[in-house]
């Protein structure tokens, strides 16, 4: 369970990491002149990002919703609806 | 963001597109230098200059290669096909076809092909002129 703020947090904090890792992928890579060096940066930052992000961790949740108190709700019940359509379904068989 | 499952397609989806990126720039970091190898090449010896019975002549030779090909090696090369091609004229056909070719002239051409890690394959060749054929088939 995420809250709306923690949702955002972990998108950007996504983004942020992979883009950092690959930049330091390919700066590292490039100096060192190793093509494998570069990829093996950038998998291990794909990887470290999707376990800080995609789990369901506390701190994307310390932002809860407020939902309204059940106390306030039952103030307030919720309005009947009418159901004409078997009445109508009757007066016709009445005319013939 | 929603749930698990919609954040762990978002980072390899997110992933594999700055992946894209990343080999696109490799790529291109190598680009701009161009390669500069040199080659020398010497016919140490024609073994046989034949006739063949469909009309063609056929020549083996052996040849002393040393080239300096480091050039073509960057990060991002995977693997270079290196071979030695021989051209000549004649006067029906202006490439490579034909017969009779007793006491002719000849270039030996050293052909490369790079092929990278990722991107663009380039190919290019080196020519070495003012070799001969021998003037009688042996």
């Amino acid at each position: 369970m995420m809250d709306w703020q923690g949702q955002k947090r972990a998108e950007t904090l996504m983004q942020i990491l992979l883009v950092v890792f690959a930049v330091a992928a390919l700066g590292i890579g490039y100096t060192l002149a190793s093509f494998q060096t570069m990829m093996l940066i950038y998998a291990g930052g794909v990887v470290l990002t999707a376990l800080i992000t995609v789990p369901n961790w506390p701190f994307f949740n310390r932002h809860h919703l407020k939902w309204l108190d059940p106390s306030e709700a039952e103030k307030h019940p919720k309005p009947q609806v009418n159901v004409p359509t078997t009445t109508k379904k009757k007066s016709s068989k009445n005319k013939q | 963001m929603h749930s698990f499952g919609y954040r762990a397609n978002a980072v390899v989806t997110f992933g594999v597109a700055i992946l894209a990126v990343m080999c696109a720039m490799a790529s291109l970091s190598v680009n701009f230098n161009s390669p500069s190898p040199t080659a020398d090449v010497k016919v140490l010896n024609v073994n046989w200059f034949q006739k063949q019975p469909n009309g063609n002549d056929e020549v083996s030779l052996t040849m002393n290669i040393s080239a300096d090909l480091s050039s073509l090696f960057t990060w991002n090369t995977k693997q270079v096909f290196v071979f030695v091609a021989a051209e000549y004229e004649t006067p029906q056909n202006a490439f490579n076809q034909g017969n009779n070719l007793k006491g002719k002239d000849y270039n030996l051409t050293l052909h490369w092909h790079i092929m990278p890690k990722t991107g663009k394959m380039f190919a290019d060749k080196l020519v070495m002129t003012r070799y001969s054929l021998p003037e009688d088939y042996k």
